[in-house]
């Protein structure tokens, strides 16, 4: 990192003593589930390496972590999930049958979609949630992080498709971070 | 008819590790070959795991994971030399 | 490939394995097929990514059946497939923005305002343009 000693490191004194020792409680239970799911047995001597690693990771790199995952609503989050698995597996399907048609039918387009999230992670969730469900690919982020460019396969209304993005990606990731 | 089933299946990936060679050699710019190279990883990922239910084994699951992870680095690495001239700022 | 499975199971397993291969073929057909690089990247993330998907959901009921034990490791590759495919996507679109690649003339809209579309040129150029410019943007 350039920054260097500016990186402001998160955690103070006056934080609780579980928040000093895990300063990202997220980061380690996933690295505690995928240590387990990876080695496949549930013996206490893999747990307890497992626990070791996700409490000693997270603090080697939490310079890297300046701004800690805050999830507001976990019920939301799990809805959002649903939805955008299920919105990959039906865009997957159109995006195929787009395909089978002759390339010179398609319509694509640029568009630029402007944003309302601030919250980093929220923007980086959004981007890939654009780019997982297939006829859209966000392609650049401006340099203040308040526009996000769109490139899409085969879009016949563009109006439409920004406010579908917004009503059905970006008001949930709102209330989410 | 399992068998026959990954036979066939393996068939039809090779075809498309062909079409993605076929780009490959098209291009016609730098990030067409960065593009097939991302496709043909993930594409080789499959093969192996067919492999390993054609062989009954699980010991490519390790295999595909390494290639699943260091597809993506290299991709990313490739790409950031691109854009920024250096990977590691 | 020694122990029997039921035949529902072979059954599911076999459609789910022809079918990721098949997502895989249709993808690739369309990388070969479409005319310019924005088109293109679309199709890792549609075709090749499902059929893994599929491919890998097929191993993991073939393997907890044969093995009598659940096998999860094939969902560890999943997600990351699915977590890693947009940021790659993402990465290369903005090296074509970038390095200008040109695009289809039917296309709508245009990137943004101060990039318009330039021609294409050889990477060496590309590469000391772009150092050029990072270094006049930080100072």
């Amino acid at each position: 990192m350039s920054e260097g000693p500016t990186v402001r490191i998160p955690t103070e004194p006056r934080d609780p003593l579980w928040f000093r020792l895990l300063p990202h409680p997220l980061i380690s239970l996933v690295i505690l589930v995928a240590w387990l799911v990876l080695d496949g047995n549930l013996t206490p001597a893999n747990i307890l390496l497992g626990g070791f690693l996700a409490w000693l990771l997270p603090r080697i790199t939490r310079r890297f972590w300046r701004h800690p995952v805050h999830i507001r609503s976990w019920p939301k989050l799990v809805r959002f999930a649903v939805i955008v698995i299920w919105d990959i597996v039906i865009a997957n399907l159109q995006a195929i049958r787009l395909l089978l048609k002759s390339p010179q039918d398609l319509q694509p387009a640029f568009f630029v979609v402007h944003l309302e999230l601030t919250n980093p992670i929220a923007i980086t969730v959004l981007a890939n949630t654009i780019t997982l469900t297939p006829g859209t690919v966000s392609a650049d982020l401006s340099s203040r992080q308040e526009r996000l460019l769109v490139h899409g396969l085969h879009v016949p209304d563009v109006e439409a498709t920004i406010a579908l993005i917004k009503a059905r990606y970006e008001a949930p990731l709102k209330e989410i971070f | 008819m399992l068998r026959f089933a990954v036979i066939v299946a393996m068939l039809l990936f090779t075809v498309s590790l062909l079409l993605n060679l076929y780009r490959m050699v098209r291009g016609p710019d730098l990030v067409d070959r960065i593009l097939t190279l991302d496709s043909l990883y993930v594409n080789a990922i499959a093969i192996i795991i067919l492999l390993g239910i054609f062989l009954g084994s699980t010991l490519f699951f390790e295999a595909a994971m390494l290639i699943a992870m260091m597809g993506f680095v290299g991709t990313v690495a490739v790409c950031k030399y691109v854009l920024r001239g250096n990977i590691i700022e | 490939m020694s122990t029997e499975l039921p035949f529902l199971v072979e059954l599911l397993v076999s459609a789910l394995i022809l079918a990721g291969a098949g997502f895989a073929v249709i993808g690739a057909l369309g990388l070969a097929r479409m005319p310019d690089f924005y088109m293109r990247v679309h199709l890792p993330t549609a075709g090749t990514t499902l059929g893994v998907g599929c491919t890998l959901s097929a191993s993991v009921i073939y393997f907890s059946f044969s093995l009598q034990t659940l096998s999860v490791h094939e969902f560890l590759i999943s997600m990351f497939l699915f977590i890693t495919a947009p940021v790659s996507s993402h990465m290369m679109a903005k090296v074509a923005l970038h390095t200008g690649v040109k695009f289809v003339d039917h296309t709508q809209g245009r990137p943004w305002p101060s990039r318009t579309q330039r021609p294409s040129r050889d990477n060496s150029q590309i590469l000391s343009d772009w150092q050029t410019r990072d270094r006049k943007e930080t100072e």
